[in-house]
């Protein structure tokens, strides 16, 4: 067991990948020389030579297009956005070609990539560096979508993406980087499509990812000594969903939070209270309800970004709410 | 009327061919052709749906250019006029017509349609319905024959890359990006402007700043040509010298092909805007028509040859047709597959 950050259990996903598979490489802004801007690279270069850590130029939707072209014709590109914000940039070639090639091609080619980098709410860091973005791309059929949340999930889910034969959105949290845990030191790959069920309980059920899962867990600290007993999970996968750990839990609550740093409309939690009424509506005991981070652009004043998400204090009351309302 | 440009020489020495090249650059030339017309009428029997983008009178170029790489070996990418690309790298007619008519034995499984086809086996990275999004993916295909060669050890990895893409398209950041990058690492892959003076009725001076192309090339350190797109030797001459310079790892080239198409931009333009005069004084340049003369003219063809040809690909074309009609649609229940590689 070894401490590990968060930052370096992603690189040494990257690394060990890297040392096992010739095709895997890693293209983006700074990744080789610099480090990456969250140095999750760092020094790699030195080890796989800069074609392997491919410092291109501030081209978005052209080296992602690149990626698509190298992942189409055999190798198996990690593309680090410098903040995921950037890849707005991209869209075009992340929807239309990483996400829908393969299907429009009637199966020619399949397009093993992986694009990651940090995204969410950071510190007053303005409305274009503080995107939540997940819900832009959930709709584009052919992508998978994954939010990593610990140094251990991230490093196990990120040599699971590397491998995957698909393209997969990889999103990392500006806030988390700093983490450490304990890591195991044998080599360990996590499933793509499950969720972690980071604390069982009884009264009602938490569906959260990615940072609000540490705000979610400060408010269950207050909740238990109150006697409450909810279950959390993390989704890590936003597609697709595991509903088999979801539906599980509602199963046995019968009342479910969402928590999520998504915006409301049309966000993750817009697209589990929809499926959830498809698949499960006769299993609740209350509306779902949905705790998402305010529809507005991130504002930078510190007091007003506080209020754009969503806060411990607010999940205490609402597991409350919830837990006590009458069937 | 624009004025129009003057055409560049070349280098008779090096468009020289043998006959057997010349026939085989006519029955290139003759497929895209009479495939072409032959979409129009499937088009206008109802057998074919949505926009057709149809190549007429840009056949030297395709021709030109895949014949002078190794068709099936190396990498052509394309855009929604891309049936002819599609068979000069070698994706049968009769996949190509069977993904015109949706069916299951179509290039794309009937998923793609005219603007979508691709071809692994062939080596077709696709046909991309939007503008400019080939452009990059062409890079990467061809960064990735760099990468098998430089990192992976693989002394066979010489594979070397076409792009495809129109006159409009230069206007888009996306070329500008990729041959900014592909200049920077020297990358084996060729950009070939088709300049046929119209991005649908957008005509090209309008639209740029500066409307010769190839010039564009030397900002970014690389070679660039203007070379007469309706001769199939001058163009085959020019590509085969890229082609000789991307595979000894020495880099990019943007060709510029002057070139016209003698139909709409689409099945569904009525193609009112280009002026009759214009029109006329391209089609007398059909490209076919030279290159008969040319082989004619050498002696290294008589009409006989030449007929028989085009006897040939009519029945290939017609066949094409057939099996098209006879194809099985899609199977209902495998709506869902090939979202996911597993599929
Ligand atoms: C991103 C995008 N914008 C607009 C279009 C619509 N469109 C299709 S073809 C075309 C003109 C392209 O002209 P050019 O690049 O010269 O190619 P040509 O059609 O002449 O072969 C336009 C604007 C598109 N397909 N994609
Ligand atoms: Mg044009």
């Amino acid at each position: 067991m070894a401490e590990t950050l968060f930052f370096n259990a992603l690189r040494e996903a990257i690394d060990e990948e890297m040392a096992r598979d010739s095709t895997v490489l890693v293209m983006g802004e700074d990744v080789g020389h610099y480090g990456g801007s969250y140095k999750v690279t760092k020094d790699l270069y030195k080890k796989y030579g800069d074609l392997r850590l491919l410092d291109t130029p501030i081209a978005e939707n052209s080296f992602t297009g690149m990626a698509v072209g190298a992942a189409m014709t055999g190798l198996r590109p990690i593309i680090e956005g410098m903040n995921m914000g950037f890849l707005l940039l991209a869209f075009n070639q992340i929807a239309n070609n990483a996400g829908m090639l393969r299907y429009t091609s009637g199966g020619n080619f399949k397009i093993p990539m992986v694009i990651r980098g940090p995204g969410g709410v950071g510190r007053q860091l303005g409305a274009e560096h503080s995107q939540r973005l997940e819900a832009y791309f959930q709709a584009v059929p052919g992508l998978k979508i994954v939010a990593c949340s610990t140094p251990y999930n991230a490093k196990g889910l990120l040599k699971a993406a590397i491998r995957d034969d698909n393209p997969v959105l990889f999103f990392e949290h500006v806030l988390l980087y700093n983490l450490k845990e304990n890591l195991p030191d044998g080599e360990y790959v996590l499933p793509l499509d499950k969720a972690e069920i980071v604390r069982k309980g009884e009264d009602v059920t938490i569906l959260t990812y990615s940072r609000m899962r540490y705000h979610v867990m400060q408010a269950v600290k207050s909740l238990e000594k109150e006697g409450y007993d909810p279950e959390v999970i993390d989704l890590l996968s936003l597609k697709p969903l595991d509903f088999e750990t979801i539906g599980a839990s509602i199963r046995k609550t019968h009342r479910v939070i969402i928590v999520e740093e998504c915006m409301r409309t049309g966000g993750i939690g817009a697209e589990i209270v929809a499926s959830i009424n498809d698949r499960l509506f006769d299993e609740l005991d209350a509306p779902v309800l949905r705790m998402s981070s305010q529809d507005i652009p991130t504002p930078y004043n510190g007091a007003l970004e506080n209020l754009t998400i969503v806060q411990p204090q607010q999940i205490i009351e609402a597991v409350k709410k919830m837990a006590t309302a009458k069937v | 009327m624009v004025q129009e440009r003057a055409l560049p020489k070349i280098q008779s020495a090096s468009a020289q061919i043998t006959k057997e090249e010349g026939l085989v650059l006519y029955e290139d030339m003759i497929l895209g052709r009479f495939f072409e017309d032959k979409c129009a009428e499937m088009y206008y029997r109802g057998k074919m749906f949505g926009f057709v983008h149809l190549y007429n009178g840009q056949e030297a170029v395709s021709t030109g250019v895949i014949q002078a790489m190794r068709p099936g070996e190396d990498y052509v990418c394309s855009t929604y006029r891309d049936h002819v690309h599609a068979l000069s790298a070698g994706v049968p007619a009769r996949e190509v017509m069977a993904e015109l008519f949706g069916k299951a034995t179509g290039c794309s499984k009937g998923r793609g349609g005219s603007m979508h086809l691709f071809s692994a086996e062939h080596k077709l990275l696709g046909g991309f319905a939007f503008i400019g999004e080939g452009i990059p993916v062409a890079t990467g295909a061809a960064f990735q024959s760099k990468y098998r060669r430089e990192v992976m050890g693989d002394e066979n990895a010489d594979q070397v890359t076409a792009a495809f893409f129109g006159d409009g398209t230069t206007n888009n950041g996306q070329f500008f990006e990729c041959l900014n990058m592909a200049a920077l690492w020297k990358l084996p892959i060729l950009f070939v402007v088709e300049n046929n003076k119209w991005a649908i009725g957008m005509a090209h001076d309008r639209a740029t700043s500066q409307p010769e192309i190839y010039k564009k090339a030397s900002v970014f350190g690389m070679p660039g040509y203007e070379v007469d797109g309706m001769d199939v030797l001058a163009v085959r001459a020019i590509a085969q010298e890229a082609v000789v310079r991307a595979r000894a790892g020495e880099g990019p080239t943007l060709i510029e092909c002057l070139t016209y198409r003698f139909r709409g931009h689409s099945l569904a333009d009525p193609d009112e805007l280009r002026s009759k005069d214009e029109k006329e004084a391209w089609f007398a340049r059909d490209p076919i028509k030279k290159l008969a003369a040319y082989l004619l003219e050498q002696n290294l063809a008589d009409q006989s040859e030449l007929k028989a040809i085009e006897k040939k690909i009519q029945t290939i074309v017609d066949e094409a047709v057939e099996f098209g009609v006879n194809s099985p649609e899609p199977d209902a229940s495998e709506l869902y597959r090939y979202i996911f590689a597993e599929d």
